[in-house]
């Protein structure tokens, strides 16, 4: 019978109050593993949605803001670039994907972002090795991505939220309809056609619409002349002729088109915009080759249009600046929190210490050793953190599993219950340190157990 | 010889800071395989002389030897796992613990003396005491004479050279009292192991051929 097994029995023999020790530490651990492997997710999840994309293009201003604006759908569109200078920068040897992205309206159910883009969209990597599905929840329907400029494929939390399915149709709002009455519905009426599968991403909680689409809805022209001002300002900045400028045709002299529209009946009819006077929100931005994109920034950078910014850099800084500062705060607390549990334990055993005294000197007697009886006290406060901190573990990713449809539903955020984070892996072990050391002072009582006294009591 | 106590003196301090001597003894032998029962008043340091010998108190002079081996002179670990591997202790009070079954009450003496492979062993003893079919049976579920007998199972475990019994049989019905005295005695026999056996029954000294009266050998604070 090794020491373990002695340590074992005697934690069996005061099973009730070794069960309830073990348990307050396993609620500390099962707490520090649901926020680590939350915030494994949310790591996870923000950084693998911002690495879709090398460089996101949109105008100058703040870099966070852009990023958090356009792959997050978070806070206001920051301004908008001309639809020109997306064309020209499509044209970059560099770059293998350019995809434009005009944002500012939203549903009236549930005001849910509206995207303007391109069907090539659809086409890229939303992140390394995933590309977008489509969820079917009537293998009967034909889904299929935008083709036409009425058109729209929503998230999947967007059609479980509003009920929308395939042939769904809505109406877009102008800007956020926040109840301040700025924003109004207008009345170009676009079809869905098709429903993405759950990604993780804030794509799940949007709705992609046809660019063309987008340009036709009434308002989302630049006036003729603001075009034309902002173009003979961006030629100045440049060092070129203003007077080059074209000055845009007004949408009345464009031929009006009925074609572009699908055969849908839309309310209006407005024929597709002129180039000068259509603007994106920003442009998503896929390198040939990853060495090419610190250049391509550089370029873009030195000129007055628009701003380039890494996504995963802006990410990393966010992260770095609030969230990580967060998730120590959040570290130090349970830490805190075990090492109470931790205190439970040892007051737990040395309170037993004062029953145990001729337990141990019988073991004495029997010719154990005063190590060997400081050993078999050490061991039960072992055997109690560890026994609860791996039953910690499994309660924490147990509560994850049944948090995470519930998450899901809220947020978006897929969750795997089972992933683990390497943090957790020095988990044990700090228990195991945090266990010896708790369990010196009832070892040393044990250790200085008279012996022929504590008998004769 | 098996045991041979020489000038060994052992005193407590008492609250007042005053000194109380409790042993004394000039000589005391015990040859291998002899099986003496000591007898003594109640408080005459006859658990003491007990707990001196095992190594359990240590002497404060003199020179304790089992088997030839001077017990004072040996470390602290030495001694134990010296009393673990040669001295057999059996208690009045049985001093079984709670949490281990009768056969691991047994295991455990053994564990303590290196000797972790002796289940066979642990279960042939508690045969031969009678309980092999108590075996994974808690203190609390045997009777107090059974209690008794893996208290002497566990004793036999390590092969003992010398068996210390402190009152055995005083807290055990008569009729158990005859079946652990005839137990240690036959064990004692059949193995050669030294027994000396501290009871202040009459009956059970009655029965040894050699009888001790402590205070004839043990003259504490000089008294001569």
């Amino acid at each position: 019978m090794n020491l373990i097994t002695i340590a074992w029995k005697s934690i069996r023999q005061r099973a009730l109050a070794s069960m309830l020790t073990a348990l307050s530490v396993a609620l500390g651990v099962a707490l520090m593993v649901t926020v680590l492997v939350m915030y494994g997710v949310i790591d996870q999840s923000f950084n693998q949605t911002a690495s879709g994309y090398d460089l996101i293009v949109g105008a100058k201003g703040s870099p966070l803001q852009l990023v958090l604006n356009t792959v997050f759908h978070f806070g206001k569109p920051v301004e908008n670039i001309p639809y020109l200078y997306y064309k020209e920068i499509k044209e970059n040897p560099r770059i293998a994907h350019a995809i434009p992205l005009a944002m500012g309206d939203t549903t009236q159910e549930g005001g849910f972002r509206i995207v303007g883009t391109i069907p090539e969209f659809f086409g890229v990597e939303y992140m390394p090795g995933k590309k977008y599905g489509f969820y079917r929840r009537d293998g009967a329907q034909q889904d299929k991505f935008i083709s036409r400029p009425f058109e729209a494929v929503i998230g999947s939390s967007v059609a479980r939220a509003n009920n929308w399915d395939i042939g769904s149709t809505f109406k877009p709002v102008h800007g956020v309809d926040d109840g301040s009455g700025d924003a109004h519905v207008h009345d170009e009426e676009f079809t869905i056609v098709g429903v993405l599968a759950p990604t993780g991403t804030p794509n799940d909680k949007a709705v992609f619409v046809h660019l063309d689409g987008f340009f036709m809805i009434e308002g989302h022209e630049k006036p003729a002349d603001e075009a034309a001002a902002k173009a003979k300002a961006l030629a100045i900045a440049r060092g070129e002729d203003p007077d080059a400028v074209v000055e845009p045709k007004t949408p009345d002299e464009e031929q009006h088109s009925t074609d572009a529209h699908g055969g849908h009946d839309h309310g209006h009819h407005h024929g597709p915009l002129p180039d000068e006077q259509k603007e994106v929100t920003a442009i998503l931005i896929r390198c040939k080759s990853e060495i090419v994109t610190p250049q391509l920034q550089a370029v873009i950078n030195d000129r007055p249009e628009a701003q380039a910014v890494s996504p995963v850099g802006q990410i990393r800084n966010l992260f770095s600046l609030f969230i990580d500062n967060v998730r120590l705060l959040l570290l130090v607390l349970i830490t805190l929190i075990i090492v109470v549990s931790g205190v439970g334990v040892f007051v737990s055993i040395y309170n037993s210490m004062s029953d145990r005294r001729r337990e141990i000197a019988i073991m004495r007697a029997l010719g154990a050793r005063r190590g060997s009886v400081f050993s078999i006290i050490l061991s039960e406060s072992i055997l109690l953190c560890v026994g609860g901190g791996l039953a910690g573990v499994l309660l924490g990713h147990l509560l994850i599993l049944a948090a995470a449809p519930y998450i899901e539903l809220q947020s978006g955020l897929i969750i795997n219950p089972w992933s683990f984070e390497p943090v957790e892996l020095v988990l044990i072990p700090g228990l195991v340190v945090l266990a010896s050391l708790i369990g010196m002072v009832p070892g040393m009582t044990a250790y200085r157990t008279d012996v022929a006294k504590s008998l004769a009591n | 010889m098996s045991l041979v106590l020489t000038g060994v003196r052992k005193s407590y301090i008492e609250p007042d800071g005053t000194k109380l001597p409790i042993l004394d003894v000039e000589h005391f032998a015990l040859n291998k395989g002899e099986q003496v029962v000591l007898v003594g008043e109640s408080g005459g340091g006859k658990t003491t002389l007990l707990n001196v010998i095992s190594g359990i108190t240590s002497a404060d002079a003199g020179k304790v030897e089992v088997d030839g081996y001077d017990l004072t002179a040996m470390m602290e670990a030495k001694r134990d796992r010296f009393r673990a591997e040669r001295i057999g202790f059996v208690f009045q009070t049985f001093n079984l613990l709670d949490a281990f079954s009768a056969l691991e009450n047994v295991l455990l003496g053994m564990s303590f003396a290196g000797n972790s492979g002796g289940k066979s062993r642990a279960k042939e003893l508690l045969e031969r005491v009678g309980l092999g079919h108590r075996l994974g049976h808690r203190p609390g579920m045997l009777s107090v004479g059974e209690q008794q007998r893996v208290a002497v199972a566990r004793s036999l475990a390590n092969q003992p050279s010398l068996l210390l019994a402190d009152e055995p049989t005083a807290n055990v019905d008569v009729k158990n009292q005859e079946t652990i005295l005839k137990l240690i005695r036959e064990a004692c026999r059949e193995n050669d192991v030294s027994l000396l056996l501290v009871t202040h029954s009459q009956d059970v000294a009655g029965q040894f051929e050699r009888v001790e009266q402590l205070g004839e050998f043990n003259k504490p604070g000089g008294a001569k």
